[in-house]
């Protein structure tokens, strides 16, 4: 082992800001008195907004480190910056709904500070040593968060994500080491060389299936989503917007590293695997979701539903063909994703209650004509959901369907656009609901909420005229 | 600034300068709003109207008639391997339609002048988007452009139903969107097949690389009538043609009166529209193997539309299926597949935007006043409307096709097309055709009598019922004249619509 150099340390630099920061306010926090808590969600804000700018400033760069162990590129940069976003967002949203909620403590930016960083550390991740260090490090402050409210149903989603969490992450650890008993190595450049050297073995192929169920769960893709509703919708709302965003793209970052490094010998049996599990995933969310009367259970569907969409950005991972401009679709995607899934979240709690009133559809009868902002904006939200102009979820939809017809899977995507159109159905039910009943709702005003729903809306629809520049950047985001 | 000054894109775009002046105003100042809304789509219409004149002057320079005209063309996401490309032209298959959509806007926001009250403010807004959006399907030439304003009108419409409708009117909103939809999605996977095939999404460049594609086998005659049936498939049901034309009443009845006149008036016709410039062109050979079942599907929609007519006891559900059968006969001259069919059909299209939109704003009218539309309730209404009974005759005649008025050139020339095409095969569709014109006649003239001939019905004799007054002659006034105008010379449109004409069917294998 030789010592680490300056370039090591530069690999993990953003990651290290993060880490570093979060363990600075865990000290200072203590001395922060209890009504004042904002100064902690501020200084855990800057320390985001920081680590982010730095982030940015990282595109083009690739570099590689600890011994092949840890690597900086486009792909984790973009990935990053979600994160990163994700992560303000997280805090902005949390702030006037944990005090609103009685639930303000300081505790709850440094959780989020660290799950972050080890979203971070997961994009980065290129030995499966370090995607098992990362998959830790972000969840076990996720599982915390969950059963933050210390209400019933907030432990009840604690400990339901605590014990199912564990158990995935179990699958993922077994997986690498059928993996490491394979190919020798952890490496995911040293199990590619070894894996298309030898024979191919069963060993590796059972592995990397684990590593799939192991992560399958943490995107929530069915068959591995029963969590997904009850966590969504027993959490703190803040935590779930949180919650599904980042884990979503830390998930999908790990496995596209994963599998597309370390596993395309095994992509002629494995595509067909993903190809299920992205139609199954589309399915079961979108079908599901239909039946649901509670706003945050119907997200809850809903992000499974996407998750099955991102999937399809992987299923022809072994096609270096494609393979690139389907990484770029599903990072694309993702980013989407993220932005609508923030808004959509923040008109949640704008609505919501103590005691888990104001979460039903019904609920949001009539707030067009007192909110008609409030109301445009969710609005957007749906129709980027469903994927119709003028939103960027029109345009993520298209480059990743566009993706799958030219890998050659037509029927794919037409799956994806038939179950885009039963979804459809349950989003334009909020609309329904908002325009075209008669309600007196009455909404929270906070700052963080308006600045987010605006934000979100305003960049969903003005991106997606010029949607150009955020191609080029996922584009460029392209594992090597 | 040069991309703005674009007649096409200040003629697609213009609305949203009335969209953005209305943001500013209060949801009180209900007459101001109205008053900007009218202003923005008459400016629209003069622009339009600027458009014609500029394609006149395209058209007559040696050899370009039937062209492309007034393109405006820009680099619009050129990255990662895409080509799409902002790019607007009028030809000949669309100056009609991008008239018709301009001339009926303004008459549909007179028609809601005192018809709308509530939430004018949203309204006026959402009625301002669908103007755009529908600018852009008719100009696009761009398949991704031309998806993103496809799908685009369905959301201002589906507030338009959803919100100022009838009592069943989120049923109907909801029923509309996701037809619309279902369709749309099967177009939008032919289309990136088509745009990962070609590498353009570029109309024009398309229809210059597909002959070779086909020629080499790269996409074979079964690929391309799947493809043909993918778009078919989002035209048909906007049509809407037999046996897809379910959201149609449920979507016209409840709409506002506004609403129901821009569906009849210009949505459908996004429909055959479609068909028009795309599945013809792309997919020529399909085209030719499709026609004679088109042809069938198009002739039970013309009988089927008519007799169901008959039998309807409300009159705007009477006027919402004859457009079943009307436009039963624009697929019918459509894919007759020659000059006289195909002309036939374009005009056809403005002659029920105009006819069928004069009896929505009509029936509007009277059902202002006394909330009802049954048949039976009325009766006697000539003798106390003297004027809306004259105007309603009219519209009636023009949309039965009686000759002198504009429903009979148009059906008398896709007759025509039809008994003697090729593509068809067969003068038989053409011969149960024309025993839809007897039936519209019998349809209507029943629901005429019924209403305005005979002893005053219970409505009649209760009500205060008032005439036409000087706005609502001022909306539907100007269709009676182009009524009259096409009826008795229809030779300056035919002249517009020729030369494109002729192009497109040079180009098909017959």
């Amino acid at each position: 082992m030789t010592q680490p150099t300056f370039t090591d340390y530069y690999s993990i630099l953003p990651f290290t800001i993060l880490i570093a920061w979060a363990c600075l306010l865990l000290l200072v926090d203590l001395f922060i008195p209890k009504d004042r808590k904002s100064v902690t969600a501020s200084i855990a804000a800057l320390g985001l907004a920081v680590t982010l700018g730095y982030g940015v400033s990282q595109f083009g760069k690739s570099v590689t480190g600890f011994s092949g162990m840890v690597v900086l590129d486009g792909f984790s940069t973009f990935a990053s910056v979600l994160v990163l976003v994700s992560g303000l967002f997280g805090v902005i949203l949390a702030y006037g709904y944990a005090r609103r909620m009685n639930i303000q403590r300081g505790e709850y930016y440094t959780l989020l500070l660290f799950s972050v960083a080890g979203m971070m550390l997961m994009a980065q991740a290129a030995d499966l040593i370090i995607v098992f260090l990362a998959l830790e490090l972000l969840s076990i402050p996720l599982y915390v968060l969950a059963a933050y409210s210390r209400n019933l149903e907030s432990e009840e989603a604690g400990v339901k994500y605590f014990l199912l969490g564990a158990f995935a992450t179990g699958f993922v650890v077994y997986g690498s080491a059928l993996v490491f008993g394979a190919t020798g190595t952890t490496s995911l450049t040293g199990i590619f060389f070894a894996a298309s050297n030898g024979t191919p073995s069963l060993l590796l192929s059972i592995g990397a299936a684990l590593i799939l169920v192991g992560f399958g769960f943490k995107v929530a893709a069915a068959p591995f989503h029963m969590w997904t509703p009850d966590v969504y919708q027993g959490a703190p709302t803040s935590v779930t917007a949180f919650m599904a965003a980042g884990a979503k793209i830390a998930g999908f970052a790990a496995l596209l590293r994963v599998f597309s490094v370390a596993f395309p010998t095994l992509s002629a049996d494995m595509t067909n695997i993903l190809w299920v599990l992205s139609v199954l995933t589309m399915i079961v969310g979108n079908f599901v979701a239909l039946s649901q009367t509670n706003i945050k259970r119907m997200l809850a569907y809903s992000s499974i539903a996407h998750a099955g969409y991102i999937l399809m950005a992987f299923v022809p991972y072994g096609n270096k063909d494609v393979i690139a401009s389907s990484v770029a679709a599903g990072l694309f995607y993702l980013m989407t994703y993220v932005l609508t899934n923030f808004g959509a979240w923040a008109v949640v709690i704008s609505l919501e209650k103590a005691e888990g009133k104001g979460l039903e559809i019904t609920d949001y009868a009539g707030l067009a004509k007192k909110y008609p902002t409030l109301a445009a904006a969710m609005t957007i939200f749906m129709l980027s959901f469903i994927g119709l102009p003028p939103t960027l979820g029109l345009v993520g939809k298209f480059y990743l369907f566009r993706s799958a017809v030219s890998g050659g899977f037509i029927g794919l995507a037409l799956i994806g656009v038939f179950t885009s159109l039963v979804s459809a159905y349950y989003y334009l039910r909020v609309v329904v609901q908002m325009y075209m009943k008669e309600g007196d709702p009455v909404i929270e005003r906070e700052p963080g909420l308006a600045f987010t729903t605006t934000l979100t809306s305003v960049v969903i629809v003005v991106m997606s005229f010029v949607p150009q520049w955020l191609f080029l950047l996922a584009s460029q985001a392209v594992l090597k | 600034m040069e991309f703005l000054l674009q007649p096409l894109t200040l003629l697609t775009f213009f609305p949203l300068v009335g969209v953005l002046v209305i943001l500013l105003m209060n949801e009180e100042q209900k007459v101001a709003i109205r008053w900007t809304a009218l202003v923005a789509s008459l400016m629209t219409f003069g622009i339009s109207l600027w458009v014609l004149q500029s394609f006149y002057a395209a058209e007559s320079v040696t050899g370009a008639a039937g062209a492309l005209h007034l393109e405006a063309k820009y680099a619009w996401i050129t990255v990662a391997g895409w080509n799409i490309y902002y790019y607007l032209a009028v030809d000949g298959l669309s100056i009609l339609l991008v008239l018709l959509t301009a001339f009926l806007s303004p008459i549909s926001l007179l028609s809601t002048w005192t018809a709308v009250e509530d939430r004018v403010k949203e309204f006026m807004i959402f009625f301002l988007l669908l103007e755009v959006g529908m600018m852009g399907v008719f100009l696009a030439q761009d398949l991704f452009l031309f998806y993103v304003f496809w799908e685009f009108t369905l959301v201002p419409m589906y507030f338009l139903i959803g919100i100022w409708g009838g009592p069943r009117r989120m049923y109907a909103a909801v029923k509309f969107f996701l037809y619309t939809m279902a369709g749309s999605i099967l177009m939008l996977v032919a289309i990136l097949f088509l745009g990962i095939k070609t590498d353009t999404f570029n109309v024009p460049t398309m229809l210059a690389r597909l002959p070779d594609l086909y020629a080499t086998g790269a996409i074979d005659p079964r690929a391309q009538m799947l493809l043909f049936i993918a778009f078919a498939a989002a035209f048909a049901i906007k049509v809407p043609m037999w046996p897809l034309h379910s959201w149609l009443p449920d979507a016209h009845v409840e709409a506002p009166t506004a609403g129901s006149v821009i569906l009849a008036g210009v949505l459908l016709k996004m429909g055959t529209y479609g068909f028009l410039r795309f599945n013809i062109q792309l997919f020529p050979s399909a085209t030719i193997a499709a026609a004679p079942w088109i042809a069938l599907l198009a002739t039970i929609g013309i009988i089927y539309g008519a007799a169901v007519s008959y039998a309807q006891q409300d009159v705007k559900k009477l006027v919402a299926y004859s457009s079943v059968s009307h436009l039963g006969f624009v697929m019918l001259g459509m894919f007759a597949l020659n000059a006289q069919g195909v002309a036939g059909a374009i005009l056809q299209m403005i002659n029920h935007g105009l006819s069928t939109g004069a009896l929505f704003l009509l029936i509007g009218m009277i059902y202002e006043q006394t909330h009802t539309r049954d048949i039976k309730v009325y009766g006697g209404l000539w003798k106390i409307t003297p004027v809306f009974g004259t105007i309603m005759l009219i519209a009636s005649l023009s949309s039965m096709g009686l000759p002198g008025l504009n429903g009979f050139v148009g059906e008398f020339t896709i007759l025509l097309g039809a008994f003697g095409s090729k593509a068809i095969g067969s003068p038989w569709y053409a011969g149960i055709s024309a025993a839809g014109v007897i039936m519209a006649a019998v349809y209507i003239l029943y629901m005429f009598q019924k209403v305005f001939l005979g002893p005053a019905g219970e409505i009649t004799h209760h009500h205060e019922l008032k005439d036409l007054n000087v706005r609502e002659l001022i909306t539907v006034v100007p269709l009676v004249v182009f009524m009259f105008w096409i009826g008795l010379y229809p030779a300056p449109f035919f002249n517009l619509i020729a030369p494109a004409v002729e192009k497109i069917l040079s180009a098909l294998p017959l």
